[in-house]
């Protein structure tokens, strides 16, 4: 599903942020991505939904070459990546409603299906009966929920999530930890970037550790590993 | 592209003409000065090339006899001129009937000061009245008359005489308003090219996490771009659409008063006549100093 071959990853300023990463990550699979900040985790998960293209080395996600990928044709593989980060990007003058429709909208869907879609989603994020509030009206936890609704309302097969929790207390975190397994169980890979020792060590799934632009620990039903 | 995203385009398009309100005033305003010069300019072009072409047909030469020719001399004469090439036809206007057209002329102010000339005393000469083919020939053909006159024993032209210069000159203020007008409507243009461009970066500027989240959730570059591509049009007709009016209303008052006034010896083009051609053209290329502001804007933001 998501294959990475000796990728590297130099940016302009001379950064090394990947120095050779190799991995397969299978559907269906939850994936812990940690390390310290800036070993490299971002630069992971972005060139997985092609915000980067590595400087060296081969990926591909769903079958898709994606750093030979033709600039027109970004959209579209796009479309099968839901991604979510941890300040929610919401976009603030929309409603929860429709901001989670505003990913249908964008590929133009029709008018009925984006009304179907959308309730069904926001039901399945525990959202339905707050879909005409504002963002400014909800609380993170549900911030976080309008947001992963969004990213999972095309139904795509991976969902890239740069530490979703980072910005919730822990008892909301846990909500969203069960949202995201629930969709996992209903099918979707995930790749998630954390900090959450709790959270890691307690949902145990498969954990790959970056240091320095390396994996140094790739393990099925890991902890987490660091003391931090 | 479905009817529903036309529609949410158009919609978001106007919506971010409303959202930058002044910076979209100001791109709107350049837009009218530059193209109200440019209407100007084009009306007093249209103008000047229709009243030269009104003074082209008029263009005849006079060659005045002397008082002492014959009629045998001035017949030859005639013929003569008549069978040059260039002549398209030679008249002759008596004495007698000179003196009624200059009487004419002067109307009556001035009757009773020419109420003393009668048959006898009559200063007009026999003059005979050239016309040519072609217009530009007319110094040319004036000098030949000229020559002829002096290959007759004693002379009996006593002056060749034509709009010397005038119609020279209205040729040469036609080019040069013409070459202004360009060069004042290039710059003009560009200014407006360059307000809009930056009105329009400002809206990206602004939407920028939209555009973000759009490209995130798999918006095409062409969906991106849309909006932005009708707001340019947007700010291009409504500024062309304000200037054409502007300038037809104001144009339509200039030629009435100029119709009123018969003192004048010419006349407007009426706004019925050039309406199309001038409105068209205005209204054309506000859309497309729009159109490419916006573009070359987006461009940029688009690549990565």
């Amino acid at each position: 599903m998501i294959e990475m071959q000796d990728i590297w990853k130099t940016y302009p300023n001379g950064t090394h942020a990947l120095k050779g990463v190799s991995v397969k990550i299978d559907r269906n699979e939850f994936v812990y991505l940690v390390g310290p900040s800036g070993a490299g985790k971002s630069t992971f998960m972005k060139l997985i939904y092609r915000e980067e293209v590595p400087t060296k080395g081969q990926i591909s996600v769903n079958g898709f070459n994606i750093g030979k990928l033709k600039p027109r044709k970004i959209p579209y593989v796009r479309r099968n990546i839901g991604v979510i980060f941890q300040d929610f990007r919401l976009l603030p003058k929309l409603t929860a409603y429709e901001n989670v429709a505003f990913a249908l909208e964008v590929i133009e869907a029709p008018k009925k299906v984006i009304k179907k879609r959308t309730m069904e989603v926001l039901e399945l994020v525990g959202l339905k009966n707050k879909a005409n509030r504002d963002p400014s009206q909800l609380s993170g936890g549900e911030q976080q929920r309008v947001a992963i609704a969004r990213a999972i309302v095309n139904n795509p097969s991976v969902i890239i999530a740069d530490e979703p929790t980072g910005n919730l207390d822990p008892e909301t975190s846990w909500g969203i930890m069960q949202l995201l397994d629930e969709i996992n169980f209903r099918g979707t890979t995930i790749v998630m970037a954390t900090h959450n020792k709790d959270i890691v060590n307690t949902m145990r799934k498969r954990v790959i550790a970056i240091e320095h632009g390396n994996i140094v620990r790739d393990q099925l039903r890991g902890d987490y590993g660091y003391d931090f | 592209m479905t009817f529903n995203t036309l529609l949410r385009h158009l919609r978001e398009g106007a919506k971010n003409v409303f959202r930058n309100g002044w910076m979209s005033v100001a791109s709107i305003t350049s837009i009218i000065v530059s193209l109200f010069i440019l209407g100007v300019f084009m009306l007093l072009v249209l103008n000047v090339n229709s009243f030269a072409d009104a003074a082209d047909s008029q263009v005849e030469i006079s060659a005045y006899l002397n008082s002492d020719v014959d009629q045998a001399t001035r017949e030859k004469l005639q013929n003569d001129i008549g069978s040059m090439a260039e002549v398209s036809r030679v008249t002759l206007i008596p004495k007698a009937e000179g003196l009624k057209d200059f009487k004419k002329k002067m109307g009556d102010e001035m009757k009773d000061l020419l109420e003393g000339y009668d048959e006898k005393t009559n200063p007009i000469p026999d003059t005979l009245k050239i016309e040519v083919v072609e217009p530009t020939t007319v110094p040319y053909v004036a000098s030949k008359i000229s020559a002829l006159s002096d290959q007759y024993p004693n002379d009996p032209i006593y002056k060749v005489r034509y709009g010397q210069g005038t119609i020279e000159k209205l040729f040469k203020i036609t080019k040069a308003i013409r070459n202004i007008g360009f060069a004042f409507v290039g710059g003009l243009a560009l200014m407006a090219m360059f307000l809009i461009s930056n009105t329009i970066r400002v809206t990206i500027l602004a939407r920028r996490r939209e555009i973000g989240i759009m490209k995130l959730v798999g918006a095409t570059n062409m969906f991106i771009r849309w909006p932005f591509f009708v707001e340019g049009a947007l700010i291009g007709f409504v500024g062309s659409a304000i200037t054409v009016a502007l300038l037809f209303v104001g144009y339509n008052q200039l030629v009435d008063s100029v119709k009123a006034d018969i003192t004048l010896a010419f006349r407007l083009i009426p706004v019925g006549e050039i309406g199309l051609q001038v409105g068209g053209l205005l209204l054309g290329l506000g859309l497309l100093i729009g159109i490419w502001g916006s573009t070359m804007s987006i461009r940029k933001f688009l690549k990565v």
